[in-house]
């Protein structure tokens, strides 16, 4: 009776175990907004942009380079046609001054974005639901490449070379 | 076995894949009524799997741990290191959870079921059974099967936990990698069907490993020297059939 009994527990934990960690895999993994443990201490500041780009919620908010806190939430303003992105700032960086300037930017060469925030001169701070007002979106390479070939084929124009004609062919789509 | 020389070695291959496809279809058939005897079913997903937990979590560990390091390496290359939750999650996920789990299952618990089963057959125990009108398939083998099969996926998804948290050790703690990208960039891009894509493989690697553990013991000369063998061919052969399944199954999946 006494082995049955500490069988049972030790195939009941297991099997508890494997079920919690199938829940694990099929809740966390794919983006299903169920999130586990408490939320993290900090303040709440919103940002509005006007392309966010692949920003995804948890990438990091950085100052001169250092994380400071993270993206807490995407989501669209269907007035103004704008992204509205919630951040979560870490309390003890509570002086950030009020006209600070956030920026999506991009990590390395194929990475993911990451808001970066660079100081205002004003002698108020952010605090929890304020906004930070002057903000730039992220620049989208493929925008910035036709951006490109636009202005060299329009300069080039006449020059009848094989990579000209293509960069015009692009141009006029 | 019975050694007719004239028969050839790939006859002898094929004799032995339908022997193991026909000893299936009955402990198939044994299944359902084997299921109405739960307390034997526990027992043996006790056996194969909460016995094998401590191996699989530890190997998950370390597996994660080296996963982390060679895809932060590499990656770091390409400049794009904040892949690494990605790179883990497919990598465990995909492949390396229900291989890994299903080649540590053939070795720890297959080679168990088998000199279990072989023992019995040499200590003339599944005669006495039959003698007793007792099938020794339905009480004997079918349940070691099922509780292999039941084990299986769950040690893997298990062993996936664990290495991803030994990835996010070393990309996150050791390597520097930030944690919200580690996490966001792999919800970001893996999907349920990945989860799923595992769940099936280490199903179909918990059939295989477990058929091929029991059926060797079952069918294990008596004698000790017929039970040693039927272990190493327990191992060998689970390890070999696993792997090419693995090919096959990721085939289909893509």
């Amino acid at each position: 009776m006494r082995a049955n009994r500490t069988l049972e527990i030790g195939t009941g934990l297991f099997v508890l175990l494997g079920f919690a960690a199938l829940l694990f895999l099929t809740t966390q993994l794919p983006a299903s907004g169920v999130k586990f443990g408490a939320p993290r201490a900090g303040y709440h500041v919103s940002a509005e942009f006007d392309n966010i780009g692949d920003l995804k919620v948890g990438a990091p908010v950085t100052m001169a380079g250092v994380r400071v806190g993270e993206v807490e939430g995407i989501r669209f303003d269907s007035k103004d046609y704008k992204a509205v992105v919630g951040l979560r700032v870490d309390p003890q960086y509570n002086q950030i001054p009020e006209d600070s300037y956030a920026s999506i930017q991009t990590q390395g060469l194929l990475g993911g974005k990451y808001i970066g925030i660079s100081p205002g001169g004003l002698d108020s701070y952010l605090k929890d639901g304020s906004r930070i007002e002057q903000t730039q979106s992220a620049i989208v390479l493929e925008s910035l490449i036709n951006k490109f070939f636009a202005n060299y084929s329009s300069k080039g124009g006449g020059e009848g070379q094989g990579a000209d004609n293509h960069s015009r062919a692009e141009s006029r789509k | 076995m019975n050694q007719r020389g004239g028969d050839g070695f790939i006859l002898e291959g094929v004799r032995r894949l339908g022997a193991v496809t026909i000893f299936l279809v009955r402990l198939l058939l044994e299944c359902v009524p084997a299921l109405g005897r739960p307390r034997l079913l526990v027992h043996q997903i006790y056996n194969a799997g909460a016995r094998s937990l401590i191996i699989i979590m530890l190997s998950g560990l370390f597996v994660g741990m080296v996963l982390g390091l060679q895809a932060f390496n590499l990656l770091q290359r390409f400049g794009s290191e904040e892949a690494l939750g990605t790179a883990a999650a497919l990598g465990l996920l995909k492949e390396l959870s229900p291989v890994i789990t299903a080649l540590l299952f053939a070795g720890r618990a297959g080679t168990a079921l088998t000199s279990e089963i072989g023992l019995m057959r040499a200590t003339d125990q599944l005669t006495a059974m039959e003698v007793m009108a007792v099938d020794p398939l339905r009480h004997v083998a079918a349940p070691r099967f099922l509780g292999g099969v039941v084990a299986m996926p769950l040690l893997a998804v298990i062993f996936s936990v664990i290495g991803l948290y030994g990835a996010q050790l070393v990309g996150v703690q050791l390597m520097g990698v930030d944690k919200g990208v580690f996490w966001s960039q792999m919800q970001g891009s893996v999907g349920l069907h990945d989860v799923t894509e595992g769940v099936v493989k280490s199903l179909v690697f918990g059939v295989a490993c477990s058929l091929i553990a029991v059926h060797e013991g079952y069918h294990a000369e008596p004698t000790a020297e017929g039970v040693g063998l039927a272990t190493t061919r327990t191992v060998v052969a689970s390890s070999v059939i696993t792997l090419l399944l693995d090919y096959v199954l990721t085939a289909a999946f893509l």
